[in-house]
């Protein structure tokens, strides 16, 4: 609440608006068209995935820098949440997806199709 | 030192941590911040849950795009449109509520109060989309069968899913009709029984050359669902158990049931959190509107809402990635 309390933003939270329209509108177009080139290779997961998991980061970005003002919060402030949530849920999903992975490779073979 | 003590120097302000900002955040800004983190684990837990899963059944995982196809008074087969739409409706009703914060700032109490009421609005309306999104999802689109091993076998023609009510014909030939209070035993009912029977089905397929039977297994090399020969078909059908139609927590038309369960789960979840959400704007739109804020001399409070709006719509973000996109 110091120096930039009374300054409008309007612009550029119009601006951010557009852009996070874009990315949906481009998430949504690969979703439904879904090029065979991107969808049926890449590592781990298909490129797709992989461009479709960057652009929601990017989007997580503009909404918590922008809309909700951490960019203008104190720098150890913004961090003991980023830092914390981040670390906290890297740290679940990849012992999570793990975990899936295992289970897929013990129990698959026991399904018979 | 001082943030450990309880120094009287502002009475009005001891209750939220005297002059103390750490941070220079207020409490309640801060505290709304830490809520968040904690909340955003509690749906990262979800989504963690809901990713193993999914790798647990990778091989025979529901694909989304088959499953949220419809738009609301549009007939036809338009995979993700309805979800983007909410998408953009739960943007737009953050970047009011960003608006309104902004003119928080400037002291322009009409501007907030005009941009709470369409977040307000805006929040209403992806409510009520997600409603209708379970009602479609209950409902279900084509029907399947379940056999006794649990497989889910769904109905394709030249490759495109078809219907039961398409291809099966007649009347019920086992004679079974809905147990109700009124024609069965008074103190007993029964869920909603399938308009088709089981042999109904197996027969309607036996006697139609051009349906053949899709199951759940994915073909990786294609990422598409394996459609069976007329043969495979009719042995996988001779094992059926029950035809079902729609989804529910416990059977699920469109494959694996706990996709259902997560479904109902993480979007339920959600969409309280929206109408939560909803509930408080109300409430701090009438503050703004009988002058609370002005008197007060600041908007924080409508910031702080606009928090956890904000939040609300980041976490949509992910679930719309994890659940219709990925």
């Amino acid at each position: 609440m110091a120096a930039h309390a009374h300054e409008s933003n309007t612009k550029r939270i119009w601006i951010v608006f557009g852009i996070l329209s874009v990315i949906t509108l481009v998430e949504v177009y690969l979703g439904i068209i879904k090029p065979e080139a991107l969808h049926l290779h890449g590592p781990g997961t298909s490129w797709l995935n992989w461009i479709f998991i960057i652009l929601t980061l990017a989007k997580a970005y503009g909404i918590a820098w922008v809309f909700m003002h951490l960019e203008g919060e104190k720098k150890w402030f913004r961090r003991s949440i980023v830092w914390t949530a981040v670390f906290l849920i890297i740290y679940l999903v990849t012992l999570l997806l793990i975990e899936g992975d295992y289970l897929y490779d013990t129990l698959a073979p026991l399904v018979k199709w | 030192m001082e943030a450990n003590i309880a120094v009287p120097t502002n009475k009005k302000d001891t209750w939220n941590g005297g002059s103390v900002k750490p941070f220079g955040a207020s409490y309640g800004k801060m505290m709304m911040w830490f809520f968040i983190v904690s909340d955003a684990l509690t749906f990262s837990g979800f989504l963690a849950a809901y990713g193993l899963t999914r790798f647990k059944f990778i091989d025979s995982w529901p694909i989304a795009d088959e499953v949220f196809t419809h738009v609301p008074f549009v007939h036809g087969d338009y995979p993700m449109i309805y979800v983007a739409i909410m998408t953009f409706i739960l943007i737009f009703s953050s970047v009011t509520m960003v608006l309104a914060v902004d003119a928080g700032h400037q002291m322009k109490k009409n501007k907030v109060a005009w941009y709470m009421f369409a977040t307000i609005i805006g929040g209403i309306i992806f409510v009520g989309s997600q409603a209708w999104e379970w009602g479609t999802f209950i409902k279900g689109t084509y029907g399947a069968v379940k056999t006794t091993d649990g497989k889910v076998l769904q109905f394709v023609k030249d490759g495109k899913q078809i219907a039961l009510a398409d291809f099966v014909t007649g009347e019920r030939t086992d004679v079974r009709e809905q147990h109700t209070r009124k024609n069965g035993l008074w103190f007993q009912s029964e869920g909603t029984i399938s308009t088709y029977s089981v042999d109904q089905v197996v027969n309607a397929y036996k006697a139609n050359p051009a349906i053949q039977v899709r199951t759940e297994l994915i073909d990786l090399d294609k990422k598409q669902k394996t459609i069976l020969s007329r043969e495979e078909g009719a042995a996988q059908l001779a094992k059926t158990k029950m035809v079902i139609e729609g989804a529910n927590l416990k059977v699920n038309e469109y494959g694996n049931t706990i996709f259902a369960d997560f479904f109902f789960f993480i979007t339920g979840f959600h969409g309280f959190h929206v109408l939560s959400g909803i509930i408080i704007n109300i409430i701090i739109f009438f503050n703004v509107i009988l002058g609370t804020y002005e008197r007060r001399g600041h908007y924080e409070m409508v910031e702080k809402v606009g928090l956890y709006w904000h939040f609300v719509d980041l976490v949509w973000v992910f679930v719309f990635t994890f659940f219709y996109l990925v």
